[in-house]
């Protein structure tokens, strides 16, 4: 395995900047790995050429970026994982794709996902499963399980993914890499393929807390294409600090309680002591609506996505059935062009919000969400940051749970609320459990994004976790 | 709990066409979900403002000033039936 590969973004950034490396060089290193498939992965869907060149001295350097197929990145195929999109090629680019490649990154390629998003195991994307690059019998979890296994196998140095419920965190929980949801509004939606308006955030996947700063930093602000998005208040910071000294830490009881897997607790336990004794101050305290919240998110944003994924009927983009008559071309069309987990949310979302059933379903879970949202900010008034477990569990095998949609969606229960609440939220390699990463979750009050990073990266120096297994090389050849 | 009725009339609401073993599943999944769900009935919400929106944002507004959109030939260049400069489709009343 090149020695290139090792590098760090922020790493090879200094590099290329002294002169030491050669962007295309560092290009080449990942294209080669991301196109062989280095590790029998599945984790792209489209891999480039060539390396645009990025203007000398921009502050990204060249750095390659591996981005989530629901990215629109004009012509280049963005198909959100399904077929109804198969081959779509968008006249225009995500404003925060365009942000990052304007800042000196150079697009490495496009990564599988569950189909639009929909899913905890990636299991659910038209152009087939991905593997975890831990263990190839094993899920990388989702839906940006593509983006999360690059990085951690070293197939891209970092990448950008999408979170609607946990589909950043729970992933970079399962291949052990470091994955941050900011708050909402904090980064542009422009391009994003909608699954659900009101909870979509783009965020970085990276192996380290500094380059997910670094990467995060380029990618916030206003943006006049996105009514929702707004100004971020300073500029994300690059963490420094060797304790966490004045930190008060709250340990929601009812995310910490039950159903979490015993591998996973005892390192979330472990980790909150490492924690006091660098300085933070550990107390429990209560999230009485987060019990809730997975009920009022499997509402919402089915609901959402039911309208968004109105759009594809067959007329303008995609795919199309023909029949005889224009209805019988809609439903013949979606029903070839939607699999099975986006039918399923399609008809939930539909159900919630029909006629009859609206205020008992869709009503109700609006005032939820508030709850939800209110326990957050009576816990920040007590503590600047809650800790939680990413993920119940190791990532679990493939097909476990795909005939299970609720024991899938039960993934979500640590991540949901703060997409509910709208807050920002970082998942970390938190050690191993049985030889598989375990993650852990800081979450903070609306725009604490440096808040979070400083104490992320305290406690990621004071584990000092290896990630470097998932990279070592399995040739393509060499499959188990 | 969502019976074969049900779900044939949310499909219809849908545009989505099921097989009759996608309506078995369907019946069955949904009902399994949904009764997980229906926990959040058993809460006191009663004068609970409802959230849809997370970030205040007020007057989201721009400048309603004209500029170019995208232009006709790349908007129609993924259509699967581009018609005289439109996108086809078939006749609404043809069954």
């Amino acid at each position: 395995m090149s020695e290139l590969i090792e590098l760090t973004a922020a790493q090879a950034i200094e590099r290329v900047a002294a002169g030491d490396l050669a962007a295309a060089e560092l290009f080449e290193a990942y294209r080669a790995r991301a196109a062989a498939d280095a590790h029998d992965l599945n984790a792209f869907t489209w891999v480039a050429d060539d390396p645009a060149t990025p203007d000398a001295g921009a502050p990204l350097a060249g750095v390659p970026l591996a981005v989530k197929d629901l990215f629109c990145t004009e012509g280049v195929p963005s198909q959100s994982g399904s077929k109804i999109l198969e081959g779509y090629r968008p006249p225009y680019t995500a404003t925060s794709v365009a942000k990052l490649t304007g800042a000196g990154a150079t697009l490495l390629g496009k990564t599988n996902q569950d189909e639009f998003a929909m899913g905890s195991s990636n299991e659910n994307s038209a152009f087939g499963p991905v593997k975890n690059p831990w263990d190839r019998a094993r899920v990388p979890g989702g839906s940006s399980g593509g983006s999360a296994a690059a990085v951690a196998a070293g197939l891209a140095p970092w990448a950008l993914g999408t979170d609607t419920g946990g589909s950043i965190r729970q992933p970079a929980a399962l291949c052990g890499i470091v994955g941050l949801k900011p708050t909402y509004g904090a980064v542009s939606r422009y391009g994003m393929i909608a699954f659900a308006s009101s909870l979509d955030q783009a965020g970085p996947f990276t192996r380290d807390v500094t380059d997910a700063a670094l990467l995060l930093r380029h990618m916030v602000g206003r943006d006049a294409r996105d009514a929702t998005s707004l100004d971020y208040p300073g500029e994300i910071e690059l963490p420094r600090g060797v304790d966490l000294r004045g930190l008060r830490l709250g340990v929601p009881e009812e995310l910490t309680a039950d159903g979490i897997e015993s591998g996973v607790r005892d390192a979330f336990t472990a980790t909150l002591a490492l924690a006091e004794q660098l300085g933070a101050s550990v107390e429990p305290c209560s999230l009485p609506h987060a019990p809730h919240a997975l009920s009022a998110y499997y509402l919402i944003a089915p609901a959402e996505a039911s309208a968004n994924l109105a759009r594809f009927d067959g007329v303008r983009y995609g795919l199309r059935v023909a029949a005889e008559d224009l209805t019988g071309m809609y439903t013949a069309t979606r029903a070839a062009g939607f699999g099975a987990e986006v039918k399923r949310r399609i008809m939930l979302g539909t159900y919630a919000l029909s006629s009859g059933y609206y205020d008992a379903y869709y009503g109700r879970a609006q005032q939820v969400r508030t709850k939800v949202a209110e326990d957050f900010r009576a816990a920040f008034e007590r503590f600047d940051l809650l800790v939680t477990p990413t993920a119940p569990s190791v990532a679990f095998r493939l097909g476990e749970k795909v005939d299970d949609p609720l024991a899938m969606y039960l993934n979500d229960v640590c991540t949901v609320p703060m997409s509910l609440a709208g807050i920002p939220a970082i998942s970390i390699p938190n050690g191993l459990s049985g030889g598989l990463p375990t993650g852990l979750q800081l979450c903070g009050p609306a725009f604490s994004e440096n808040r979070l990073l400083a104490a992320a990266y305290v406690l990621e120096q004071a584990l000092g976790f290896d990630g470097s297994p998932a990279r070592r090389a399995v040739g393509a050849g060499e499959a188990a | 709990m969502i019976d074969r009725a049900q779900v044939l009339h949310v499909a219809k609401l849908a545009r989505l066409a099921l097989s009759e073993e996608e309506v078995a599943r369907m019946s069955r999944e949904l009902s399994a979900v949904l009764g997980h769900i229906e926990k959040i009935s058993e809460l006191d919400l009663d004068g609970v403002p409802p959230t849809s929106h997370v970030v205040e944002v007020t007057d989201a507004l721009r400048p309603d000033e004209p500029r170019p959109s995208l232009p006709r030939e790349v908007a129609l260049a993924a259509a699967p039936e581009p018609l005289e400069q439109g996108f086809g489709v078939p006749s609404p009343g043809a069954a």
